[in-house]
């Protein structure tokens, strides 16, 4: 499974961040590698919890396997005369469809193979890896919105409307301006950047000089955004002439993201993505704003009384938060989608959400969990087409992954690790209302 | 450990007075008692019987009933529904309603009986801190308890207020019921007190009678014989260096809290501000901070004007600031020591600048001021929230005398911090008045302002009645506390016309 390196990273990429010492290792310099290993297993650290969850939820989304597939609950019906059948078929089911959610996801042993013996193309053994990071690309953006919106106290559930402006905003640059070869593609990026922050800056005033809160005006703004983006796609000038639906004209090629090696999806974005985390990571840490926001973010009247505006503060922080959701959006259009239909930003914001929770609101930890969440996503594909399981069961199982993470205490009481501040985790998600 | 086998015995009908200084283990010995915290070790005796007690459920159950330091009451509720909570009566069986007027009967009951005016239909938040005060005995009286924990009851009240708790317990006590009275005033505990239990570091130290000399408790609470002057040479006053005029500031419901205060502090001096709680010292502090705007007045420093200036101009002009709610103000618990040393001063040099941090130069100041003031932590990047009271006020004391000052303000420097600490954070306060800094010191504890400073200025409901000798006599300063000015012998509302609704307690904000 992919997730558990994923999970491990963030500790080493951001010591300086005082929860991240919670979560640190504590066996002593003597203990090898191994014990060390086994010691965090069953300590109630961050890390152990966020991977305990994955394992959970994978767990009963087997259970949700075997239930939904008729012909092995039909087994289940004489499992008293032989029991084998009924649990060799749900072992069958369940191995089958897990072993297609990996092969979609990371790799398939065959089409590797048959690459590595001369017969297949590396293509079709690097196709999985590249869905999963087509997938995961914008939701690192729309993750890193919510994550650092977080972090300076604040809960960005525009995500989703900020990116659908930054699809507005950086499609319609990428086939309106016509501009030379790299300049296009970097005009239509930090139109769709723009976009977005200033669908963020409008709950940032709102709260940083009424006090509004971000949570409903944000919300509101994203169905304003979805809304505006069904309208405007239909407008001359924005619908492709020479079609009758809704769907807008095509970004210019010298806009549009390059993908490697023509046939793959993956393209830019996901180094964009991975820039972008290195930048926020950077924000968040070392830069002044940074602190100001994460001041800001656990104790307002502190950072008050030390000087910080924290009105300032909020809504500088929306603006980079709305500027990160839209650079997702203009990334998904101009990576994948090269033009505006009324879903083309799928639910990309309201995926971030998890995404950050996922993630722990921590840069590496967004982005890490985000390449989950493209995993699944592409893995899913090829269950759905392969095993015949619904593409719903991915949504079921990020879900209960959320949940999971969200109840530490279940998890951990479930596993009976050992305590440790668990209970942080899902205060800090609380603290926002 | 904040209890290290601790003995007490209260008998029927009496008053035991639990003596001992802030964080020595009182309330958490109590909290024991009442259910809200579980004992490692040890047990209770009711009446002889073992009793333990999982919640206050049980111990109200046991007859026993407390009465916070900071009251538990629902602000927006009437006195008889906060009465009437957690033990609700309804009528009219399963999908009853609730029997106010009961509750009413009872109120007026329990008020009446004992000598406890409260009116039962009156809004809690509209009622001063002692009047509220008033309500949670009333409340723990109609559980029917027979032992009283009251928790710290005269820190918010003035002088007056406080005789009257008195008497209210003396009638208790008559009735037969038994109270534990948690304190630190010498004065209060000889003057109601049968017996007196002093308690150091959560141990027991000894048990002593009214009868005992003060200084003798004193010795007894603090474990050595204690000086409670501070060491320091006759002031250098110098040129004046803050100036307030004819303040006029409003709390957050819009009361004129400071009605027209003028104040001078001079360079070299120290300046106290005398007052029970809630006389407008918060807001004063806070308006000369920038952190609340002023209705009318000015305010300068070295002649700049410093309102409408912001809180980081403040800063930045060398004013130091210590503010006194630590917890939600001074500090941000989730932030690292050496962060916390730094979080007024992080975007300017050398620590960083407008773009950037300098993680070197903060560690290395890190460094320097936890050596310097002896700031008790495992690592400079150990979240402040590790730290203890005491620790994390010297890290904001540290962090504020970081930088060259020219006025410093500090609000209730030392509460809720231990003896040696105060000492240092007093040693601290005094080393930058010899310095050349004017300061101003806000404090509810007398003694503190008294032994700190150089004047007296003594508030009350929003104005300075008075600057004053720290030699004049205590009777004369508590009197200029409750709004009596010498050669008057009634409370001075009638000099303040328009000062709005009384301002004492009610803008106790709960902490």
């Amino acid at each position: 499974m992919s997730s558990d390196p994923s999970v491990e990273a963030p500790r080493e990429d951001e010591a300086a961040s005082p929860d991240d010492a919670a979560a640190a290792p504590t066996a002593g310099p003597g203990g090898s590698l191994a014990s060390n290993f086994l010691h965090n297993l069953w300590s109630a650290n961050t890390v152990v919890v966020t991977i305990w969850s994955i394992v959970l939820a994978m767990v009963i989304g087997a259970v949700l396997i075997v239930v939904s597939d008729s012909d092995v609950l039909a087994m289940f019906g004489y499992f008293t005369a032989r029991p084998s059948d009924a649990l060799t078929g749900s072992w069958d089911l369940i191995s089958g469809a897990y072993a297609d959610l990996f092969k979609g996801a990371v790799f398939d042993p065959a089409t590797m193979s048959a690459w590595l013996h001369g017969t297949g193309s590396w293509r079709a053994a690097f196709a999985p890896i590249s869905e999963t990071l087509t997938y995961a690309a914008p939701l690192v953006f729309t993750g890193l919105s919510v994550a650092l919106a977080f972090r300076g106290g604040l809960f960005n559930i525009g995500g989703q409307g900020q990116a659908v402006i930054g699809t507005i905003t950086g499609a319609v640059a990428g086939f309106a301006f016509g501009l030379p070869v790299v300049l296009n593609l970097v005009v239509a990026l930090i139109c769709g950047a723009l976009g977005g922050a200033l669908w963020g800056f409008i709950p940032g005033i709102l709260k940083a000089r009424t006090g509004a809160h971000e949570v409903i005006v944000t919300i509101m703004l994203n169905n304003t955004a979805a809304l505006f983006l069904t309208w405007l796609i239909l407008q001359d000038g924005v619908q492709d002439p020479k079609r009758t639906d809704a769907i807008s004209k095509t970004v210019a090629e010298s806009a549009q993201l390059p993908s490697f090696g023509g046939a793959l999806r993956v393209n830019l974005g996901i180094v964009l993505a991975v820039a972008v985390t290195a930048g926020v990571a950077w924000l968040l840490n070392r830069s002044s704003f940074g602190f100001e926001l994460r001041a800001v973010g656990a104790n307002p009247a502190a950072a008050r009384t030390a000087g910080i505006s924290v009105a300032r503060t909020y809504t500088l922080l929306m603006v980079v938060a709305g500027g990160l959701a839209g650079l997702g959006g203009a990334t998904q259009v101009l990576g994948t989608a090269y033009a505006l239909t009324p879903a083309v930003a799928g639910n990309i914001g309201f995926d971030g959400l998890l995404v950050a929770l996922l993630g722990r609101n921590r840069p590496w930890g967004t982005l890490l969990a985000a390449i989950l969440f493209g995993a699944l996503r592409a893995g899913g594909n090829r269950m759905q087409s392969f095993s015949g399981i619904s593409l719903e069961l991915v949504t079921v199982l990020q879900a209960l992954i959320v949940i999971f993470i969200a109840a530490p205490a279940l998890v951990k009481a479930i596993f009976q690790l050992r305590a440790a501040r668990t209970a942080r985790i899902g205060a800090t998600m609380t603290k926002g209302w | 450990m904040a209890n290290d086998h601790i003995d007490i015995t209260v008998e029927p009908g009496e008053v035991h007075a639990l003596l001992g200084e802030n964080g020595a283990g009182k309330s958490t010995l109590m909290n024991q008692l009442y259910g809200l915290l579980q004992p490692d070790e040890g047990e209770f005796l009711v009446d002889g019987r073992p009793r333990t007690f999982r919640s206050p459920r049980d111990a109200i159950a046991a007859g026993i009933g407390m009465v916070h330091q900071h009251f538990m009451l629902v602000p927006v509720f009437t006195v008889a529904e906060n009465v009437a909570l957690g033990a609700e009566r309804t009528r009219g069986g399963v999908a009853g309603w609730l029997d106010r007027r009961r509750v009413r009967r009872e109120v007026v009951e329990v008020s009446e009986r004992y000598g406890l005016p409260v009116d039962p239909d009156a809004l809690v938040e509209n009622l001063p801190v002692g009047a509220q005060q008033r309500v949670e005995i009333v409340k723990a009286l109609t559980r029917d308890v027979d032992l009283l924990i009251l928790d710290e009851p005269t820190a918010v009240l003035t002088p007056q207020e406080t005789d009257e708790l008195l008497t209210v317990m003396r009638s208790l006590t008559e009735s037969g019921k038994s109270i534990v009275f948690i304190t630190h005033k010498l004065k209060e505990v000889k003057a109601i007190a049968d017996r007196i239990t002093v308690i150091r570091r959560g141990r027991t130290v000894g048990t002593a009678t009214p009868e005992t000399p003060e200084d003798e408790l004193a010795a007894l609470m603090v474990g050595r014989d204690v000086t409670l002057e501070v060491g320091k040479a006759a002031s250098q006053p110098g040129r004046e260096v803050l100036t307030v005029t004819g303040l006029i500031v409003e709390d957050d419901r819009g009361v004129r809290a400071v009605n027209g205060v003028d104040l001078s502090v001079r360079a070299g001096e120290v300046l106290g501000i005398a007052g029970v709680q809630g006389n407008g010292q918060t807001e004063l502090v806070e308006a000369l901070m920038g952190l609340r705007a002023a209705r009318a007045g000015a305010v300068t420093v070295d002649g700049e004007d410093l309102l409408g200036m912001s809180t980081k101009q403040i800063l930045r002009s060398g004013v130091g600031y210590v503010p006194e709610d630590r917890s939600l103000d001074g500090v941000v618990k989730e932030f690292t020591v050496a962060e916390n040393l730094v979080l007024d001063t992080y975007d300017r040099a050398p620590y960083g600048n407008a773009v950037k941090l300098n993680p070197a130069a903060i560690a290395a100041a890190a460094r320097e001021r936890v050596e310097q003031f002896d700031i008790r932590t495992s690592s400079p990047d150990a979240p402040v929230s590790t730290l203890s009271g005491g620790n994390q006020q010297k890290v904001v004391v540290a962090r504020e005398m970081s930088r060259p000052l020219r006025l410093f303000i500090a609000a209730q420097p030392t509460r809720g911090v231990d003896v040696g600490s105060i000492e240092f954070i007093h040693g601290r306060i005094v080393r930058e008045r010899d310095s050349g800094a004017a300061v101003l010191v806000v404090s509810s504890e007398l003694d503190e302002v008294v032994a700190l400073a150089d004047r007296v200025a003594v508030m009350y409901r929003g104005r300075v009645l008075a600057v004053v000798d720290p030699q004049t006599p205590r009777e004369e300063l508590g009197l200029l506390m409750a709004g009596v000015t010498p050669g008057a012998d009634k409370p001075a509302d009638g000099v303040t016309p328009g000062a709005g609704e009384p301002a004492d307690g009610a803008e106790e904000e709960p902490k």
